[in-house]
């Protein structure tokens, strides 16, 4: 059964995250991200879920961490400089691999920067936004009905890998409304690997990774989670061979995994095309329109190649993808973030072009088809 | 015969602990051990949160649910734990420079939504784990090594700001009067809503040594000489609206209890409202 909604980005987020079982939510009110906590103060308590409004952005994302451990299944949403606040957090979420879901409806910057108007600058943040080394993963809607299924997704990935998710929106998508069908049920996922029993159990032991059911603060399993370098029982240690492990364990746990974004994560079209246009989220569908045009008018086909997972960067399958081009336009919200990643990935005599906007105004196909 | 209070310490490999010799730390974990065990409190049943410094690494020598978080972040990270298993004695430990310095505005929203929490703030009058800066407690005039010309700001009330922004219960004491201490970790774990306990600590390593009050003994002495209970003090001095307490002295005691709605509770009660009564 799916039911005929008109929604804004943010609602459907909101949606997606109450639909796959998202109990507890602790945010502060930042434009243009505001209308998922309002989403979640309103439905949370109707379904015995909590609701915190945070004293900052700090407070938010450690209350989130503190649920999780509990035991609830955690968000919260922000903008720019409320996911800079979080970072330290994020990274402890890294460390103690606890998962949590983060949506960043992405501003202008830096700092206050554009509070009402569209950017994509925070794509390298959410990379790299942390100290030290782990990986990340980052998804990216272009559209209402994908803020759902993305935050339904980004939630599943986030237990299954045990680490936290982020979820990358534009203004743009975030307070646009379109007509989406909701699926009344969504996939929750459920860990293959079940817990063990109290004496064997290690929060932190090999097969306790990835896919598997992880024990939560009040079970009595006596638990100890900790930001600090950990043996596999959570103990701090300064085992160079241990702090090696962790490290590596981290790394690991996605790139064990990474089929697990196949055949989805990118939307791809005419990729055999001299010319392919590369994108995401709003500034994807500027280039789509310009696909459009552009075909009509010359009769010939464009190529067209659209991130749904940012991080990890596919960057082999991108070089494959876009092996035939002999002209690469990468559309962006920024000053060239994620083109500097496709120009990594594909052959370097392909020129890699950029149209790129900072202005806090959307891309528009024109200004695509005038490179072309 | 092993002491019921064994119970609450991890015996498996986790001693000795990183305590420097002569720290006031080890009596705060034996005060706080000592009152899970006359509380009769199950293991399964108590969740210790902690941020970052000495005393935060308490936890990992307890065996319950234990939480070391980010540097100040222990009372969010607490309202987590506590939201989602409210049936938990949830109990932070932190020191003065991790609760009210970095971790001050969620210490004082924690007290305003008067969330059941019990909040242990281990006194010691600067950072110690850092080597010894100066933190919001320490004395003004006191010697630290980022006030090596001496402490120009005035320290902290910690009483005064848990009142202010609507604690429900305050306890002082010393690591001098254990038993005292076990007692008001006692009756602020029993107490419902948000309940702190400052115990005044001594760091003979750093805070001790550098302002020549001496060793552990000496600090501990110090703390004997300038504590007076607030129960033998005459009840005229004890009125609420305006502290006086003698000059100079370390006044030990519940301080401050009032009641007020819990969060949970009054979350609980306006959420139910709105949906019984529209049928």
């Amino acid at each position: 059964m799916a039911e005929r909604q008109l929604l804004s980005g943010n609602e459907a987020c909101a949606l997606g995250a109450l639909k796959a079982g998202v109990r507890f939510f602790a945010g502060y009110p930042i434009t243009p991200s505001t209308e998922i906590a309002e989403f979640m103060a309103r439905e949370l308590p109707k379904v015995g879920g909590f609701f915190l409004q945070m004293e900052d952005e700090i407070a938010s994302i450690n209350a989130v961490i503190g649920a999780r451990a509990g035991g609830l299944k955690a968000m919260t949403a922000t903008s720019g400089p409320g996911f800079s606040l979080m970072q330290e957090g994020i990274g402890y979420a890294c460390m103690a691999e606890v998962p949590c879901l983060i949506v960043n409806v992405q501003r202008g910057g830096p700092a206050t920067g554009l509070p009402t108007k569209p950017a994509q600058g925070d794509v390298m943040q959410a990379r790299w936004g942390t100290h030290g080394d782990h990986p990340s993963v980052v998804l990216y809607p272009d559209s209402v009905a994908e803020s759902f299924f993305l935050t339904v997704k980004a939630l599943n990935l986030s237990e299954y890998l045990r680490m936290p998710v982020i979820l990358l929106m534009d203004e743009i998508v975030g307070h646009m409304r379109e007509v989406v069908e909701i699926s009344e049920e969504v996939e929750i996922y459920s860990p293959k690997k079940k817990k063990k029993p109290k004496e064997e159990y290690l929060h932190y032991d090999e097969d306790n990774n990835y896919d598997a059911e992880f024990a939560h603060f009040g079970e009595g399993y006596k638990i100890h989670i900790s930001g600090l370098t950990h043996r596999p029982d959570g103990f701090p240690t300064n085992n160079p061979e241990i702090i090696a492990w962790k490290m590596e364990r981290l790394k690991r746990k996605v790139e064990d995994n990474l089929s697990l974004f196949w055949g989805w994560d990118m939307e791809y079209l005419d990729l055999g095309s001299e010319v392919c246009l590369v994108a995401y989220g709003a500034a994807a569908r500027a280039a789509r329109e310009a696909k459009v045009i552009y075909e009509k008018e010359r009769k010939k086909p464009i190529g067209f190649l659209r991130f749904r997972v940012i991080w990890p960067f596919p960057a082999k399958r991108v070089s494959l993808l876009l092996r035939s081009a002999l002209k690469i336009v990468v559309v962006e919200m920024n000053q060239g973030q994620l083109g500097g990643e496709v120009e990594r990935a594909v052959n370097p005599d392909i020129p890699v072009i950029s149209v790129n906007r900072v202005d806090g105004e959307m891309i528009t196909p024109e200004e695509i088809l005038d490179v072309l | 015969m092993k002491e019921a209070v064994f119970n609450y310490l991890r015996l498996d490999g986790r001693f000795p602990h990183i305590l420097c010799a002569g720290c006031g730390i080890g009596t705060i974990m034996k005060a706080m051990v000592y009152a899970f065990s006359d509380l009769n409190l199950p293991n399964e049943r108590i969740c210790v949160v902690s941020g970052i410094g000495c005393s935060s690494r308490v936890p990992g020598y307890l065996d319950c649910d234990t939480f070391h978080t980010l540097h100040g972040r222990a009372i969010p990270c607490a309202i987590g734990v506590k939201l989602a298993q409210p049936e938990m004695k949830v109990i932070v430990m932190g020191g003065d420079g991790d609760i009210l310095a970095i971790g001050l505005s969620h210490f004082i929203h924690a007290a305003r939504r008067n969330i059941d929490l019990t909040c242990i703030i281990v006194n010691n009058f600067n950072y110690g784990m850092t080597g010894g800066q100066v933190s919001p407690t320490t004395p003004q005039g006191s010697l630290t090594l980022t006030t090596p010309y001496k402490n120009p700001e005035r320290e902290f009330n910690i009483l005064e700001i848990s009142k202010a922004a609507g604690a429900v219960f305050f306890a002082r004491s010393t690591t001098y009067h254990a038993q005292h201490l076990k007692e008001m970790i006692k009756k602020a774990i029993e107490k419902k809503g948000f309940s702190v306990v400052e115990v005044i600590s001594q760091c003979p390593t750093f805070f001790g040594r550098v302002n020549r009050i001496g060793d552990g003994v000496k600090m501990l002495e110090y703390f004997k000489e300038k504590s007076v209970e607030v129960k033998t003090l005459p009840v005229a001095s004890r009125g609420e609206k305006e502290e006086k307490f003698p000059e100079g002295k370390i006044v030990i005691g519940v301080l401050y209890e009032t009641s007020a709605e819990e969060f949970l509770e009054s979350y609980q009660k306006n959420v139910q409202g709105e949906y019984e009564g529209r049928g």
